[in-house]
């Protein structure tokens, strides 16, 4: 795994954007989704028109948020077993009888959690680990939690190709025993990973001492959000409030 | 286990949001010495090694496979505070770098995976251990434990979170028995790695272990003339005596196994349990339903009053704590017979 | 009252866990001296050096007795600060080195702690920077360098605190020829005093004019680099081996 997450290196108007305008406009995003009731359809069809106009603003290409939606795998297979398992009055569907509560549990999950995901991707794509750092001080998190977050995600590339490397160590030396041989080998492996990047922590602790760290990191952030630029970050997040008031009072 | 956005209804998320939040300042507080003498560093990297571990898979059995979750393991290597930071790290580089688990479910997995998974997983390991020789090894066979345990009783957990802001009604003495059965699985896996894991570190460097820390033999010094001298382990933060951890081992497994289990079956409106049983025997016959862990656990319920189908969950979890300790002891005694 | 520029007096240390890598070391280092510090895998150079500026050793909690000065000052607690912007240490491994998310955040850490912020502190790291190479790499992640010039930035992060002593430890190791030249070329503009570890002895030869040889956590043996690469019998007994063909009688070295 590569210490940049998502990132697709190209200039658009939402890489611009500060971190920190970006992680409030998709807490705030997620928020109005999450609280829309499931059954007004034409809710989540305008939040996916926004995403959209969202995603080829930011020239994101397609297979990159397609692929990335895969994390969301296991809870489709729960979503689709949920008309099934899903109690309330049957509806017929194809010779199934179906649950109606579920059906609609279904919807609810699935679009949800898609847009919830497709949202996620357009900040991870579009914002360099070193400026959500920076926005994550901004907003406050405490300082302890962002050194942390800053050192995990520097190695974790580091970490990730120390894992790699032994992988491709215990392969090329033909290993072939039954599954649990291949557990031991795997787990021993991984112990000594946390050898590995525990001592690695050691010397990186050394290694700030020596330069005079006294428990206290640098600030990374340094120029806030302008106005103009909260107003634009916002924008599709506050249109999505919006949406979900008027959902709100349409479904009474 | 990453819950996504819309999982649970906006009261919950917001609930386990401010448990979570709660939680992390606390384990701040509590880990502050920690990482001001070991630096922010080794909290970092550790993070970055239970997320790299996560991604190696494990078979589970019927075609599928698991992860390990890693709290258990990162409890017994950095201690529970700042294995709670570790984990919710690890879960918001998730969320925040590669989009996975929801933003508005950050606390509910946080709850989940960085919590409970630690708690239960801390204490059992400190109360198992309490009963074994006292060696460094034998954090091994405890921590077996506690990681065994801790995966069931985080399946427990969401189950009583899905009682209370599911989306769906669902019957939940078969979501318990679902969930539990298939984690119990899944944490005989996750209890194999980490008993491995913690093997290898034992082997290596034991001084890094933190919940064996009071375990830790004097060192022998030899100065410039030959003289020797004995001086105890430089031992930055001393893990707390053993004392109470046996009962606040049981008492948290068990207050959050029981509690939750005990909520989610007297939860009023969610449950219709005569439609349910009808609506899930139709659904465990059509074949959308088969080969999943619902299917496979779930049948074997049907007919049970609801309340035993709550307890099944408490069962569940009791007979891994069992189990654990019984291997623990098998361990314990073939370790000795070795040494 | 400035006295030498290290001086090392019966130092004795133990790991946490119970290893014991220094037996009584005893050296000292003149202002402006370059030295190297060879010895076998497992010697305790890196250990050594880590006690230079007070991060192992009793000083900083650990298990062990002996005294430093550095130029002078004597290592302890209450000068730990004053020590640590006097020695520059530069790590074996840089990505022990490089923490931060970018070279510029990275280079800016030292004086940053030193005090110094805004204008004055972004030509410190602009200055660090030239000196390696490295100046228009400044907004790149580490793990965007190549070896190399992760090596580079390293020293730079060491430099751009103006150090009077230079610690290195195997700068030369997992080079290719060019970087590795690059490298010799740097560290001999610079300076200042200079204590280099490697098992590059050839890269000894060129740099230093003097060397100490530890092996068992203890110095051996203390002499011009040239005569100890040509003591053939104190090479083999500390597992130490010329490159084939060099003869470290033939080639110039830094001494005039
Ligand atoms: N963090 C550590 N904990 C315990 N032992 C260590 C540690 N680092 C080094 N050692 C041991 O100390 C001895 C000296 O190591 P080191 O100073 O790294 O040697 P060198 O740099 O000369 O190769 C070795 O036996 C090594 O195994
Ligand atoms: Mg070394």
């Amino acid at each position: 795994m590569s210490g940049d997450g998502l990132l697709v290196a190209v200039d658009s108007r939402v890489h611009r954007v500060p971190a920190q305008v970006k992680l409030v406009a998709l807490f705030v995003f997620v928020l109005a989704v999450v609280s829309t009731p499931a059954p007004v359809f034409w809710a989540f069809g305008l939040y996916a028109a926004m995403l959209v106009a969202a995603v080829v603003v930011a020239k994101l290409p397609v297979h990159v948020v397609s692929r990335r939606l895969a994390v969301e795998t296991p809870f489709i297979v729960f979503a689709l077993l949920l008309p099934f398992v899903a109690t309330g009055p049957r509806i017929d569907v194809l010779g199934l009888e179906l649950s109606q509560s579920g059906v609609l549990g279904a919807w609810n999950v699935l679009a949800k959690g898609t847009l919830g995901v497709v949202a996620a991707i357009l900040l991870s794509a579009t914002t360099a680990p070193r400026d959500l750092l920076a926005g994550l001080e901004r907003l406050r998190l405490p300082a302890t939690l962002v050194a942390i977050l800053s050192f995990m995600i520097r190695y974790l590339s580091v970490v990730s190709d120390d894992l790699h490397r032994m992988r491709i160590a215990r392969e090329s030396r033909g290993y072939a025993g039954g599954r649990v041989g291949h557990l031991k080998a795997v787990a021993g492996g991984v112990g000594g990973l946390f050898v590995r990047s525990f001592e690695r922590g050691e010397r990186v602790h050394l290694a700030m001492r020596s330069r005079g760290y006294t428990g206290r990191m640098p600030l990374l952030s340094q120029a806030g959000a302008v106005r103009s630029q909260w107003l634009e970050g916002l924008t599709i997040s506050l249109l999505a409030v919006l949406i979900a008031v008027m959902a709100r009072v349409v479904g009474l | 286990m990453h819950v996504p956005d819309g999982f649970f209804d906006a009261p919950t998320s917001v609930a386990t949001g401010l448990i979570a939040a709660g939680a992390v300042g606390f384990s701040l507080q509590r880990a502050n010495r920690e990482i001001r003498e070991t630096g922010p560093a080794l909290a970092g990297l550790t993070a970055a090694f239970v997320f790299a571990v996560q991604m190696v898979n494990f078979p589970v059995g019927a075609g599928t496979s698991g992860h390990l979750l890693g709290g258990a393991l990162a409890a017994a290597l950095v201690g529970p505070w700042s294995a709670v930071l570790v984990m919710s790290t690890v879960l918001l580089v998730q969320g925040l770098l590669f989009a996975d688990g929801g933003l508005t479910a950050l606390g509910t997995n946080i709850t989940l995976m960085g919590l409970i998974t630690v708690l239960v997983g801390y204490f059992l390991t400190r109360a198992v251990l309490k009963a074994l020789p006292r060696r460094v090894g034998s954090v091994v066979p405890a921590a077996t434990v506690g990681a065994l345990v801790s995966v069931p009783v985080a399946a427990l957990a969401f189950t009583g979170l899905y009682a209370i802001g599911g989306a769906v009604d669902i019957p939940l003495s078969k979501l318990a028995t679902a969930m539990v059965g298939w984690h119990i699985l899944v944490g005989i896996g996750e209890a194999v790695i980490t008993a491995a894991v913690l093997g290898a570190v034992v082997a290596t460097r034991p001084d890094l272990v933190y919940a064996a820390r009071h375990l830790q033999q004097d060192l022998v010094l030899v100065d410039a003339d030959g003289n020797t001298s004995t001086v105890s382990p430089d031992r930055p933060i001393a893990a707390k005596p053993a004392g109470r951890s046996l009962g606040v081992g049981i008492a948290v497994t068990l207050v959050v196994a029981g509690g939750l289990s005990l909520f989610a079956s007297a939860h009023p409106d969610g449950l219709e349990f005569v439609g349910a049983k009808l609506g899930f025997e139709t659904a465990a016959k059509s074949s959308a339903a088969a080969g999943s862990p619902l299917a496979d656990y779930g049948v074997s319920g049907i007919g049970n009053s609801e309340v035993s189908g709550a307890l099944a969950g408490i069962i569940g979890v009791l007979v891994t704590i069992v189990l654990g300790l019984a291997l623990a002891k098998l361990a314990s005694l073939r370790a000795n017979k070795a040494s | 009252m400035s006295g030498p520029a290290i001086h090392v007096e019966r130092l004795v240390f133990a790991y946490p866990d119970g290893r014991q890598a220094l037996f009584g070391v005893d050296f000292t280092v003149e202002h402006g001296e370059r030295v190297a510090l060879l010895g076998p895998n497992g010697a305790g150079k890196t250990t050594l050096v880590l006690h230079l500026n007070g991060i192992l050793g009793s000083v900083a909690g650990g298990t062990g007795s002996g005294g430093i000065q550095i130029g002078g000052t004597g290592l302890h607690r209450e000068h730990l600060a004053v020590i640590r912007r006097k020695v520059g240490l530069v790590f074996q491994d840089p990505d022990d080195q490089l923490f931060m998310p970018t070279v510029r955040d990275d280079v800016a850490f030292g004086p940053a702690n030193l005090g110094l912020r805004g204008a004055e502190l972004d030509e410190r790291v602009h200055e660090a920077l030239v000196q390696v190479g490295m100046q228009d790499h400044a907004d790149l992640a580490p793990h965007h360098l190549s070896f190399g010039q992760r090596r580079r930035v390293a020293v730079a992060t060491v430099l751009a605190m103006r150090p009077e002593v230079l610690v290195l430890d195997e700068p030369s190791s997992n080079l290719d020829p060019a970087a590795r030249r690059e490298l010799a070329d740097i560290l001999s503009e610079l300076d200042v005093t200079l204590l280099m570890i490697t098992h590059d002895l050839p890269y000894a030869l060129q740099l230093c004019e003097r060397s100490l040889l530890m092996d068992d956590g203890r110095i051996v043996a203390d002499g011009k680099t040239r005569d100890l690469l040509g003591d053939a019998e104190l090479m083999s007994a500390h597992r130490l081996e010329l490159p084939y063909g060099f003869d470290p009688l033939s080639v110039s070295g830094p001494e005039r």
